[in-house]
């Protein structure tokens, strides 16, 4: 069951070391050739801040939402870039929020709970490099 | 990847489709774990049998960013890996293992000024039904 209270939660940030062999690994997952890819990450390359993200304490507020697996989907995901994407050996810092948290009625009457969680990533300057947006979706029971 | 291989501005029209065509699966449990692996989240719905059975699902769920990464890494490889400045996805239907999935890449908008081009993305799975549909944005130097 979603957590209302939730809503606009800060988490900790996180650092988030864009790593070579981390990278390869995810292009192997997703099919990429490392040779056309250089240095630059893959679009969704971002979303292997789970492992960062869950080394700090207070760091994942999906945590405080509350999301019950059998009753949740991931409905949207979207990764913004400022400029070119983040490249290997850059040494980005994240942080996480509760965005937003709304109710909509489906066409079968159903309320549906909706929830945002945005990550931000800045570089070492504390320039934001990338954004993060994940929108899941919890049916009622 | 070589100058000549790359798409050049000029040649981008409007609501046409790219040449290049995705082709993924049949999907494999192995498929997902290594996914799963790579980005770190460990769902146990998208892998662990029982615990799927026991949500009420015949067989573990294709975890949704496995079939976007690809996605993604894909255009992100058409278009050129630095050029890309967004993509968002919206998740449609549910994906299972042994589904098999292609997409195509359509010129959507196009920013003469700014040299930015929208392209639209749609994965569809073998009963053609698209699963995913997705928009990625690359910024195109002069």
């Amino acid at each position: 069951m979603v957590n209302r209270a939730s809503e606009g939660l800060v988490g900790k940030s996180f650092d988030f070391p864009v790593e070579r062999g981390k990278v390869l690994e995810f292009l192997e997952a997703t099919g990429g050739d490392p040779e056309v890819f250089g240095d630059f990450i893959p679009p969704t390359y971002l979303t292997s801040a789970f492992f960062w993200e869950a080394r700090v304490q207070g760091a994942d507020v999906k945590e405080a939402v509350g999301f019950d697996p059998s009753r949740s989907v991931h409905a949207e995901q979207a990764f913004r870039f400022e400029g070119e994407p983040p490249r290997i050996g850059e040494k980005l810092q994240a942080s996480s929020r509760v965005a937003r948290i709304y109710e909509k009625v489906n066409r079968k009457g159903q309320t549906l709970t909706f929830v945002d969680v945005v990550t931000d990533f800045v570089d070492e300057a504390g320039t934001v490099r990338a954004v993060a947006s994940m929108l899941a979706l919890e049916f009622p029971e | 990847m070589s100058e000549d291989a790359k798409i050049h501005w000029a040649d981008l029209k409007l609501g046409a489709e790219l040449e290049a065509q995705l082709t993924l699966g049949p999907i494999s449990r192995t498929d997902i774990v290594r996914y799963q692996g790579a980005s770190g989240d460990f769902q146990p719905i998208h892998h662990d049998e029982p615990f799927a059975k026991a949500a009420g699902y015949d067989a573990p769920l294709v975890v949704g960013m496995y079939p976007a990464g690809v996605l993604g890494t894909w255009a992100a490889q058409v278009l050129g890996p630095e050029r890309i400045r967004s993509i968002r996805f919206r998740f449609q239907a549910m994906v299972w293992p042994g589904d098999q999935l292609c997409a195509k890449a359509v010129v959507e908008k196009l920013d003469d000024e700014r040299l930015e081009g929208e392209f639209h993305l749609s994965l569809v799975n073998q009963r053609d039904e698209e699963v995913i549909s997705a928009q990625i944005t690359a910024q195109f130097e002069g």
